[in-house]
C-alpha cells in the first residue's frame, strides 16, 4: 500500500488518532507531549503514529492535510489541528464535546 | 533583515493586526545560540472573525509558507479576534517546554 493510502486508512479506521514525534510514553517534542497530555486529560482512548519512526508519513501527511507541522490530531476523520488548537479547544471545553 | 523581522513584516502586511507579537523562543530549545528556529506568534486581527481555529492557523501558515518550508522548525500560534483578546485580558498561553526533539533528527529535515 502506498503511504497516502496507509494514512487514509489510519484516519478512517481510528476515531481519534494523533500523528506525533515520539510515543505517548516518550514524546520527543514539547508540542507532541502537550497534545498527549490533553488527550489523556480528556480520558479518551487514542491511536498514535510516531512520525520520527515513519519518515514516509512525515513527508506525505503535511501536503495531504495542508498542515505543515506535527502533532496533528484527527477526530472522526477530520483534522482538528496541532498542539495550540488542542490547548485552546480544551480550555473552552470544545474538544471534550468533540470527543464525546 | 532577521527572520523575526521578516515574519513581523509579512503578518503586518497580510493581517493588519490590532496587536502583533513575534517572539523568538529558540533559546529555550536544543539549538545553537542565536538561532532563529522556534517562534511564538500572538496576533489579534479582525481577519479572524467567524473563522475556526484551524482556518486561522492555515491562513498564517499560508502567509509564512516560505519561512515554514525552509527556516522555521516550530511555530506556536495564538490567534484572536479583538473581542476574544479582550476577554482573555490581553494575555496568551505560554509554549510547552522542549523535549529535545531536534536531537533526534538530522538538521536537514527539521522544520
Amino acid at each position: 500500500m502506498d503511504t497516502l493510502a496507509t494514512i487514509k486508512k489510519q484516519i478512517a479506521e481510528n476515531s481519534v488518532i494523533l500523528y506525533m514525534k515520539g510515543s505517548p510514553a516518550q514524546p520527543k517534542c514539547g508540542f507532541s507531549a502537550n497534545a498527549v497530555k490533553i488527550l489523556q486529560a480528556c480520558g479518551v482512548q487514542f491511536e498514535y503514529v510516531d512520525v520520527l519512526e515513519n519518515p514516509d508519513i512525515r513527508t506525505t501527511l503535511p501536503s495531504y492535510a495542508n498542515w505543515p507541522t506535527f502533532p496533528q490530531l484527527y477526530i472522526h476523520g477530520e483534522l482538528i489541528g496541532g498542539s495550540d488548537i488542542m490547548s485552546e479547544m480544551y480550555e473552552s471545553g470544545e474538544l471534550q464535546e468533540l470527543l464525546k | 533583515m532577521s527572520l523575526q523581522q521578516q515574519i513581523e513584516t509579512k503578518l503586518k502586511t497580510a493581517l493588519s493586526p490590532n496587536y502583533l507579537l513575534v517572539e523568538n523562543e529558540s533559546h529555550k530549545h536544543n539549538v545553537p545560540k542565536g538561532s532563529e528556529s522556534h517562534f511564538k506568534v500572538t496576533v489579534v486581527s479582525t481577519e479572524f472573525q467567524d473563522k475556526k481555529l484551524i482556518e486561522r492557523h492555515r491562513l498564517i501558515n499560508a502567509i509564512l509558507k516560505e519561512e515554514l518550508s525552509k527556516k522555521i522548525h516550530a511555530l506556536t500560534l495564538h490567534t484572536y479576534t479583538t473581542d476574544e483578546w479582550q476577554k482573555r485580558n490581553e494575555t496568551a498561553r505560554t509554549s510547552p517546554p522542549c523535549r529535545g526533539g531536534s536531537l533526534h533528527e538530522s538538521s536537514k529535515d527539521s522544520k
